[in-house]
């Protein structure tokens, strides 16, 4: 079976390749192209579940591509953290997809196939074994994404798009610097030859540092994480969770893994990334606090939570890894359903304004509870998945020592609650704005004429299309009694764009309640970080 | 020595111009960056041995294969990022800073808008 698989190893990230590549060419079946991603996003799933459970006990799969030797070939070796990641990385992806079908934003030609590239580039970045293959599946998974924020955005403003395209080419750029530099030293990028040659050799240390800072420009980490929250808010909220939960992510995945195989867990400075992170949890959450729109605020708290799961790889304990690990997936899961329904109000009700929105507790119950959930889970409340993921977090601090660490970490759980009540009492208490009916019929005329958001819409268009959907609600509520007092208007959150946020929710509820057994993987892949032994070995076999 | 300086001069001219206003100067920018970083693969595999490991050329003399190669795929994504910013900066709209001052947004023109519908 192990053996199978092994052989199927590049195909995680082939085979997405070679789909969307396949879906590029119908251009007008919108339906068979979104039905084509969906199950090839869902068979990814499926394989990655498969991986988790292959390598439960410890395994390490690897595979030789074209079968040269080991240390020869480029290797895509499966790990139990690796395939944890993929396999939520596989679950947002499918989810994602899901909201963009819902949303009909899958409709246009090319969005079906940057979906699939980037789960692909995700996968092969998350498999690979070898530091510039990792830069050229770190680049297959950018190029879509480009394409995915300037597709969806609805702004006329392409500032967002430019500043996440410089600063991500420039991290790249960063980042093969550092890879050509460990070449000079070591004369091979292949992570297990590269096993604890950062320890032996200060040189390779500082150019391995090249490479780690890369890709903390990529992870958003302070006090380079100012990109984030300009960029990640011009696009369509689907693409936003998506973002949230492959790139920075898939960052933060590869910081762990080079400094548990080259740094072989160095302690001598994981002091200075005790202070970074400490520092990234705080600036996010205080960098939340003057924010207008309920997404800008999410990417702040985005920021904020980098800082605590990278405090993981700060602590290099066994304890410290495991609840790193577990704050990461649980992490992924709850950011994007918060994205996710959010950004359902933000496309249903024309806008993300604190200030223009009000009154969904009754309006939307379904993403009221999913918001909720969520919320709570992020700001770390039992029973959600959020709690176990910082109550064990915490325990690793004091665990280590780091005292202040830990108190940092509840001071800044306690400011993320008070932004989740700020969203709260803005967007779910109170009344909906009058004007609200108004700019939901603008924005599905915009939508409908293809139009950006600076450019003018006819009022007479608007004025129809309210008419239009007054008419429609009025013929639909005709049965109904009356004697309810809250204003009834306007179009509501349909159950199709609500769905993946409660998908997503259920999956914290699960997670907080069945955490054991999330924990006991996180465990076993925290092992696997410490001991690199078996990854080694599986590699090049010796 | 010679390829350290031109390393050393392709960055620092690279992070000037990325440093600048407007998209195309930020473009050329990173053309010389990466031929920063290119040059940086060729000299970390050695540059003093040249020979061809074919044709009677000495294998211990023979260059280095591998960092070419990374070169050559560096050399690809680079040229394909490249067309994706400059798409960036043509259908960029009223909100690139390219233009002196003294021009108002009216001025500009809406060209590109239909590379967006």
């Amino acid at each position: 079976m192990t053996d199978v698989v092994s052989l199927l190893l590049p195909m995680f990230a082939g085979a997405p390749l070679l789909v969307g590549g396949i879906l590029l060419a119908l251009p007008r079946q919108h339906t068979v192209r979104s039905v084509l991603g969906m199950v090839s996003l869902l068979a990814m799933l499926a394989g990655a579940v498969l991986l988790v459970v292959l390598t439960a006990d410890g395994t390490v799969i690897a595979h030789q591509v074209a079968l040269w030797p080991g240390g020869i070939s480029i290797p895509f070796v499966a790990d139990l953290f690796a395939s944890l990641v993929l396999t939520v990385t596989s679950i947002l992806a499918v989810v994602s997809f899901q909201y963009m079908i819902a949303s009909r934003e899958a409709r246009s030609p090319s969005i079906a196939s940057f979906v699939l590239i980037l789960a692909g580039g995700v996968a092969g970045a998350l498999l690979t074994g070898d530091l510039f293959n990792l830069f050229v599946f770190i680049e297959v998974m950018l190029l879509p994404s480009y394409g995915l924020l300037l597709v969806l955005s609805r702004q006329g403003d392409l500032g967002g798009a430019r500043l996440y395209v410089t600063v991500n080419l420039l991290a790249s750029t960063l980042f093969l610097g550092g890879v050509g530099l460990i070449y000079a030293v070591e004369g091979t990028v292949n992570l297990a030859e590269l096993a604890g040659a950062a320890v032996d050799n200060p040189a390779t240390a500082v150019a391995a540092a090249v490479c780690l800072g890369a890709i903390a420009v990529k992870a958003a980490v302070f006090p380079v994480h100012g990109w984030l929250a300009r960029t990640y808010v011009v696009t369509s909220p689907a693409v936003t969770a998506l973002f949230s939960g492959l790139h920075t992510k898939v960052a933060i995945y590869v910081i762990y893994r080079i400094y548990a195989v080259v740094f072989d867990g160095d302690a001598t400075w994981l002091v200075i990334a005790l202070v970074i992170t400490s520092l990234t949890m705080v600036i996010g959450v205080f960098g939340a606090m003057g924010e207008p729109t309920m997404r800008s605020i999410l990417v702040f708290h985005m920021v904020s939570q980098i800082g605590y799961i990278l405090v993981g790889v700060g602590l290099f304990t066994q304890l410290g890894l495991t609840a790193g690990i577990f704050y990461l997936l649980h992490h992924m899961i709850v950011k994007a359903s918060l994205f996710l329904s959010t950004g359902a109000i933000e496309q249903t009700y024309g806008s993300g304004r604190l200030d223009q929105l009000g009154g969904m507790r009754t309006r939307e119950p379904l993403i009221t509870a999913a918001f909720v959930i969520a919320a709570l889970s992020l700001a770390g409340l039992p029973p959600f998945s959020g709690f176990v993921a910082k109550f064990s977090l915490i325990l690793a601090t004091i665990d280590a020592g780091q005292v202040i660490v830990g108190i940092v970490a509840i001071a800044v759980s306690l400011f993320t609650l008070l932004s989740m009540l700020k969203i709260w009492a803005a967007v779910f208490n109170g009344k909906l704005p009058q004007d609200s009916e108004r700019r939901a019929a603008e924005a599905r005329v915009r939508e409908t004429a293809g139009l950006l958001d600076d450019e003018p819409v006819e009022a007479a268009a608007v004025d129809a299309e309210m008419q239009a959907v007054r008419e429609r609600h009025d013929t639909a509520r005709a049965g109904e009694s009356d004697d309810d007092t809250h204003d009834h208007h306007g179009p509501r959150v349909p159950l199709r764009l609500a769905l993946p946020a409660l998908q997503l929710a259920a999956i914290t509820v699960c997670l907080g309640i069945g955490a054991e057994f999330l924990l006991g993987l996180s465990e076993q892949a925290a092992a696997g970080l410490i001991d690199t032994t078996d990854y080694v070995v599986a590699v090049i076999g010796q | 020595m010679s390829l350290a300086l031109t390393i050393g001069l392709l960055m620092g001219a690279g992070i000037y111009l990325v440093l600048q206003r407007g998209m195309m100067r930020i473009i050329f920018g990173f053309i010389l960056l990466t031929h920063a970083i290119n040059l940086l693969l060729i000299a970390s595999g050695g540059v003093a041995r040249r020979d061809a490991p074919f044709f009677g050329g000495d294998t211990s003399q023979a260059a280095d294969p591998l960092p070419q190669a990374f070169v050559l795929t560096a050399i690809v994504i680079a040229f394909s990022i490249t067309v994706v910013m400059a798409t960036f900066a043509a259908i960029g709209r009223r909100d690139d800073d390219t233009e002196p001052d003294s021009l108002t947004p009216a001025d500009l023109g809406d060209e590109g808008e239909e590379v967006r519908s």
